[in-house]
């Protein structure tokens, strides 16, 4: 049925400069183009990936957005007209990928840092040592996990992305000292001589989940939320259950891999407290952390999480990123990350258990100003998703759940995924890891401390710029001037 | 800018108040003025086994009302006014008194506390509750005096020449972050402990969060109050030594613990990690008085002097060696601590340390 709705992109070739060498039609994943004696694109097909046009050799390609007038209206924006007609011909429930995009503003932006003038010195990093090693779990446990940055890599399973996707963050985790995570995927074989710097992810399907997994991780995450998508399960489809994928998930090739809203072992916190107590007793009581999504009532359940015995409460903010997700789900359920760092930082705070368990947190850390942002409001260590799959290659085109990714990341098509050499994206990661460890130590320097802990939770080092006096209070950010 | 000395008698013997107050006549240019104090210890044998409340109060109704609290809270025994005499340069401060109490044993069975703990919450409870009432010390056999002048004022202003005490600390003060005023001087003490702070902590935002968690109310405006409680936490609550407290305020590099060997590396790795939101940052020289004696130490990096000398059995620490030099003729020995190294002046009579970190 004719959906009615017209191309986003236009494709533009200038074809007096193009070589007519039909890479572009290589290396799309989305079939845009023909070649009949020269490119011959179908803009509607184009998710603007920039894929061809990182690629073709005579720079002839451009992308344009389609400047399609709609009657104005700002009720009814273009947008809610398209998934009206979209829904029209199909039925369907719209799916998306990655992370919310609607136009909401980011405290972060509105949150600035302190610097040291006259009367304490900065420290200048380059000549001064500037320590950024943090632990996560309980710090009078001996087997706290050890990062040498604050960063880990968000967990993305293998199924959602590529093996080659996995083995980058696995060798880069290793190399940096800090830790990836599987999602709940399962441990590919491949990541066994990286399997000190993983953490292994126990979701509601139990994919891949046996004593081995447990006993291979550095440290077990029960899964019972995702920022994207809070309260629902996952959908990953049989068209991505390849072999491989379908012998580390362990379940038959070509089948649709459904993990359900619920774990079906966990409908109260003192099931949570049983499983987290079982996958302990499994695993020779290695740290087991729980990731849940930021959520109106987050401190009380952070708090009942850390009293149920976790080592760390993974923190997914509403912007957080996703393989596949329902566009309503991701777009408008859940509470900014920013908010739930510094609820769930009080909260454990205020009834003395701060010190048992770690925040990290996740959903949409963009650079390392949010990362140092994110700390000083009270999180441990941030994850990086979206940030990953960005420094392999991605360009945000949103378009993971068709399996189709031009990069060859959230894809399982040999022809794709062999794009991504597995050395190279490792060299991508270390390079973005190094690069926002240099910048958070530039930013520890001009706060006039030489440790990343002497950020941690220090509030009186944010101010907040053009933020109302109740996001402020429960932040616990004084506005600037204060 | 600050300046700071230290005086302990390790054999016990006392030292006239008047001798820490030519060390820091000395490093007047360290002051602008706005404040200076002392701690002295061992300064009240007569009743060595009471609690002394050293208070400061805005008005004779602050008073009154504390009046009231001590009755309610506390056995006591002598209730006077802090001797001081009229001094240029001193202007009208707060009306200063001291309280000589006892708790009564039957009420901390009731309370189901700690002695310790009982007059903590009461220091808490004045410094947070009774408007225009400040504590300045709450110790044992010890006091602080302090107030806004250069430090030869306030310590002629207070008679600290008619006290006799085996530690002294003393600080002059150049207010940046904060306002000069009379609470707001060092020494910052709670119970035994007293403070003296040369620096600015650059973490205060997140030490202050920390002792916040076990009951600490940060309410003078200073960060160094802040490391009064966190001395009291660490040592008096977890048992460290004052020594081990050090190592853990002013931790080691991790490049430096990563090469000691395996028992020294999980003893520091331990320590930091646990007390990893009290680990002050920023540049600091700091004195810890107990009734033990004192213990001195400086930030990561050594971002502020602190120069230390002995003399037979006395040792001293200054931040400046003329200071030093100006009370001590031909010291046995004078050094410069290195970055974190704690100089520790223990009273021979104290008893030997006892718990280590697991």
């Amino acid at each position: 049925m004719n959906d009615y709705i017209q191309p986003e992109f236009h494709v533009e070739i200038d074809y007096d400069k193009c070589h007519k060498c039909g890479r572009c039609v290589g290396q799309c994943g989305w079939g845009v183009y023909k070649f009949n004696e020269r490119p011959l694109p179908d803009d509607s097909k184009c998710r603007a990936c920039h894929r061809c046009v990182t690629f073709c050799p005579a720079h002839c390609i451009t992308i344009k957005k389609n400047e399609l007038a709609y009657r104005e209206n700002d009720n009814w924006q273009p947008s809610a007209r398209k998934k009206i007609w979209k829904q029209a011909a199909t039925g369907g429930v719209v799916l998306t990928s990655m992370g919310a995009d609607r136009p909401m503003e980011s405290i972060f932006d509105h949150l600035v840092l302190d610097a040291c003038q006259v009367t304490n010195p900065s420290i200048d990093p380059l000549r001064e040592p500037m320590e950024l090693r943090t632990y996560i779990g309980n710090v009078e446990d001996d087997k706290a996990l050890k990062l040498e940055t604050p960063l880990t890599f968000a967990p993305m399973s293998y199924g959602s992305v590529s093996l080659n996707v996995h083995k980058s963050m696995a060798m880069a985790a290793q190399r940096l000292g800090i830790l990836m995570n599987t999602g709940e995927g399962g441990l590919h074989a491949d990541l066994y001589p990286y399997q000190d710097n993983v953490i292994v992810q126990v979701a509601s399907g139990r994919f891949g989940v046996d004593s081995e997994y447990l006993n291979r991780g550095a440290a077990i995450e029960i899964k019972v939320g995702q920022g994207a998508k809070p309260g629902i399960g996952g959908h990953l489809p049989g068209e991505k259950i390849n072999q491989e994928v379908s012998n580390t998930r362990m379940i038959p090739q070509g089948t649709d891999a459904i993990s359900p809203a619920p774990h079906h072992d966990i409908y109260s916190i003192e099931d949570l407290r049983q499983l987290i107590y079982s996958l302990k007793e499994a695993s020779g009581y290695k740290p087991v952390g729980v990731k849940i999504a930021a959520v109106n009532n987050v401190g009380a359940i952070a708090s009942g999480v850390v009293r149920a015995g976790a080592d760390y409460v993974y923190l997914d903010g509403f912007r957080g990123g996703t393989g596949a997700a329902p566009a309503v789900i991701r777009d408008h359920i859940g509470i900014p990350l920013e908010i739930a760092i510094a609820v769930v930082d009080q909260r454990l705070r205020d009834e003395g258990i701060r010190q048992q368990a770690s925040i990290i947190a996740a959903g949409s850390i963009r650079s390392s100003a949010d990362l140092a942002k994110a700390i000083a409001l009270g999180a441990d260590s941030c994850a990086i998703g979206s940030a990953t799959l960005m420094a392999l290659g991605c360009h945000l085109c949103q378009g993971c759940h068709t399996g189709c990714c031009s990069w060859g990341l959230t894809t399982q098509k040999p022809e794709l995924t062999r794009r991504l050499d597995p050395e190279e994206g490792a060299q991508r990661l270390v390079n973005l890891v190094h690069a926002w460890s240099h910048e958070l130590q530039e930013i520890l320097g001009a706060l006039g401390v030489n440790a990343v802990e002497s950020l941690r939770g220090s509030r009186e080092r944010l101010r907040a710029v053009g933020l109302d006096e109740q996001t402020c209070e429960i932040l616990g950010v004084k506005p600037a001037g204060r | 800018m600050c300046g700071l000395a230290g005086i302990c008698d390790t054999s016990g013997n006392n030292i006239s108040g008047e001798t820490i107050i030519r060390a820091m006549a000395v490093q007047r240019d360290r002051g602008n003025g706005l404040g200076a104090g002392y701690a002295g210890y061992g300064i009240y044998p007569d009743f060595a086994e009471h609690y002394c409340f050293h208070m400061m109060f805005d008005s004779q109704d602050a008073k009154e009302e504390a009046d009231l609290f001590f009755d309610r809270l506390f056995k006591v025994d002598r209730s006077e006014p802090i001797p001081t005499q009229k001094t240029p340069g001193i202007d009208a401060g707060p009306l200063l008194w001291r309280y000589f109490v006892k708790v009564d044993p039957l009420t901390l069975e009731q309370a189901c506390v700690s002695e310790e703990d009982y007059v903590v919450d009461a220091v808490m409870a004045i410094n947070t509750t009774i408007s225009g009432a400040f504590v300045a010390s709450s110790g044992k056999n010890m006091g602080v005096f302090k107030g806004v002048g250069f430090p030869e004022e306030i310590g002629h202003f207070y008679r600290l020449d008619e006290y006799e005490g085996h530690t002294w600390t003393a600080h002059n003060r150049f207010p940046t972050n904060t306002p000069g005023w009379w609470g707001g001087a060092h020494p910052f003490s709670l119970l035994d402990f007293s403070i003296v702070h040369n620096g600015e902590l650059s973490s205060y935002g997140i030490n202050a969060r920390y002792v916040e968690q076990f009951g600490y109310h940060c309410t003078m405006g200073t960060d160094t109050e802040v490391v009064a409680y966190l001395f009291d936490k660490m040592m008096r609550k977890d048992g460290l030594t004052s020594l081990q407290a050090c190592q853990a305020l002013a931790a080691p590099l991790w490049s430096e613990i990563d090469d000691m060997d395996d028992e020294e590396r999980a003893y520091f790795t331990h320590l930091r990690k646990k007390y990893s939101s009290a680990m002050l940052n920023g540049p600091f020289a700091i004195i810890l008085g107990t009734n033990e004696g004192f213990v001195a130490f400086n930030d990561r990096i050594k971002l502020r002097p602190l120069v230390a000398a002995q003399k037979g059995s006395v040792v001293y620490v200054a931040s400046e060696e003329s200071s030093i030099r100006e009370v001590c003729d031909l010291p046995d020995k004078v050094w410069t601590p290195r970055a974190g190294e704690a100089v520790v002046a223990r009273l021979q009579s104290a008893p030997a340390c006892k718990v280590e970190v697991a």
